[in-house]
């Protein structure tokens, strides 16, 4: 048994693979399949200072080894996050991460701290690349300036680990890495949906009710390998890795290119146990290779 | 209701007609509990252009035989592939899913609170007539259900529509669990005409009408449910991904509360897929 644990600044995960927010609900959701506690976080649903109900069905259009989406950040606001989710998620004994988006960095900075009082919340990833609202989001995640803005609030609101979610519909991903890095961020994860749009060609109609949509799923892998790579020799602090994740080898892959820590979106959906698949995948993997620790192969690949 | 990974073994697939097939999946150990209406979500594998798993009504379940009966319409390379399977392959299925139609007796300990409300305040213990409408492979999960209501004492009368006799499917056995009337768009067999056209609705009176079809028709159904005031609950199915209630994909807009006008966004997978009609606003 190979030690799996790893730190993303001061927030200690029991093995690296976490979930990706806005595709494992709040965890409660798959409780029959996996044991929460043992997945190493949860990052929960994209949450908001006030409500949102999001976008208009149809928001989903499957792809070639893929999926699009545009949900919009539907949630029911921080508020009733704290007050009637929070206490459901304590028995679980997950370690739970919050995903914070906003329309203002006072927004952002707002939400963020009322995520900062809950006692067994130990790290917030905020959401500066949603592709799918027009109010912020992504707005702010595709320059360097609107990116250091939002940190910059967040980070006088927030005490404990702030990870930045990178958007990767960006021309050079590394710039908005280093300046989040520069306003204090604790970690980067990325990537993000990539933008993208699906057409019936039988109606002449775009797909997606808002006409495009986020891209996920094992046909992102490539790109987001290959943006891992580079922001980890961009940045200091660890950078967590997500995008097309579905197997042991696919989570090792993007931690030999620089990850400390690896998020599993769209493959909860096909396989609703996969989490702890990987982590298994991931230990008979470093055991079989003689590698005791977990750490000795991040970054491997120069 | 627990919810499961399961990797069924097939034990017949049968072509019932030109574009449907019936598959009977089975494994060692019992199957688990599952209720009329719930779904399964099915992981298809050697399709290159299938990605997501394909959302299935449940049929039947025969636990005699301890067999799941799916009723797939071949519509896209994904079923198209489900269609191909063979007596002795593997289908992974993740299941039961969503809740399901109200029953007299209440088994549906999976019903979500918000949606036993709704159905409290229209369905309050009169159970004599109940009526099973649907059409085309909106039928499957009427068989189910007709089934378990014939079991705790009520008799459904299914009301089944289809273009033409021939796209009928499975008659004799919604014959084994009520009476069985059927409309016709050519008139090749029953009364022609769609299902909300059928004399019974006119010459008889019902308590509860369960529905599942196509959207038109469930809204046909809904219209002379309303007008009639007889409770009435319809199976969404709307485009799904994860069947589980966490990617919000599937959603429906319904009255944030019983007596309120305000929408809101509800999975159908979680909180459906079968509504009852007075929580939907139906704008889609």
């Amino acid at each position: 048994m190979a030690k799996l644990e790893v730190n993303i600044g001061a927030l200690k995960l029991k093995n690296p693979v976490m979930t990706a927010s806005g595709t494992f609900g709040y965890g409660l959701e798959f409780q029959d399949f996996v044991e929460l506690s043992e997945i190493g976080g949860i990052i929960v649903k994209g949450t908001t200072l006030k409500p949102r109900e999001g976008n208009d069905y149809p928001r989903m259009a499957e792809t070639p080894q893929g999926m699009l989406n545009c949900v919009g950040l539907q949630n029911k606001g921080v508020d009733y996050f704290c007050e009637h989710i929070y206490p459901q998620l304590l028995p679980t004994g997950g370690n739970y991460i919050v995903n914070v988006s906003g329309s203002s960095p006072e927004d952002y900075a707002e939400c963020a701290a009322r995520v900062d009082a809950l006692d067994h919340i130990q790290a917030i990833e905020l959401n500066i690349s949603c592709p799918n609202v027009k109010d912020g989001g992504m707005a702010f995640g595709v320059t360097c300036a609107g990116a250091s803005s939002v940190v910059k609030a967040v980070r006088q609101a927030y005490h404990k680990t702030l990870i930045v979610k990178l958007s990767p519909n960006v021309t050079d991903i590394t710039e908005i890495a280093r300046a989040v890095e520069a306003e204090g961020a604790d970690s980067v994860s990325l990537i993000n949906t990539l933008m993208g749009m699906a057409v019936d060609i039988e109606k002449r109609k775009k797909t997606l009710s808002i006409g495009t949509g986020g891209l996920s799923g094992p046909c992102v892998k490539p790109v987001a390998l290959r943006m891992v790579h580079q922001v980890a020799k961009a940045v200091k602090i660890p950078v967590i890795g997500l995008g097309g994740i579905s197997t042991a080898k696919d989570a090792i892959e993007f931690m030999m290119c620089g990850a400390t820590a690896i998020e599993i979106g769209t493959a909860n959906f096909l396989d609703p146990s996969v989490t702890i698949k990987v982590r298994d995948g991931i230990n008979e993997w470093l055991d079989s290779h003689g590698v005791a620790d977990v750490n000795d192969i991040i970054g491997a690949i120069q | 209701m627990k919810k499961h990974i399961l990797d069924l073994t097939v034990r017949s697939v049968e072509r019932v007609h030109e574009r449907y097939v019936l598959i009977k999946l089975t494994q060692s150990a019992a199957l688990p509990p599952m209720n009329p209406g719930q779904f399964v979500e099915v992981r298809v594998d050697g399709s290159s252009s299938t990605f997501l798993r394909r959302p299935i009504s449940i049929h039947f379940v025969d636990y005699q035989n301890n067999e799941l009966w799916l009723l797939v319409a071949c519509v896209g390379d994904g079923t198209r592939r489900l269609a191909e399977l063979q007596a002795g392959d593997t289908l992974n299925c993740v299941l039961p899913l969503g809740n399901g139609f109200s029953l007299p007796a209440a088994v549906s300990e999976a019903t979500s609170a918000a949606s036993a409300a709704a159905t409290a305040s229209t369905c309050t213990g009169k159970w004599q007539k109940v009526l099973l409408t649907g059409g085309g492979v909106g039928v499957a999960p009427l068989l189910y259900l007709g089934k378990v209501l014939k079991d705790q004492g009520v008799e459904p009368t299914f009301l089944l529509g289809a273009r033409s006799a021939k796209d009928l499917l499975m008659l004799s056995e919604f014959q084994k669990y009520g009476r069985v009337l059927v409309t016709t768009e050519d008139g090749t067999m029953g009364e022609k005409g769609f299902v909300t056209n059928h004399s019974v609705l006119q010459q008889e009176s019902f308590d509860m009408i369960q529905v599942c079809g196509p959207t038109p028709m469930m809204k046909a159904v809904a219209r002379y449910a309303s007008e009639k005031n007889i409770a009435c609950e319809v199976s969404l199915e709307n485009l799904m991904a994860c069947g589980l209630g966490a990617c919000l994909c599937c959603v429906e807009k319904v009255k944030a509360d019983a007596d309120d006008s305000v929408a809101t966004n509800v999975c159908v997978c979680k909180e459906g897929p079968v509504f009852n009609i007075n929580r939907l606003l139906w704008q889609n």
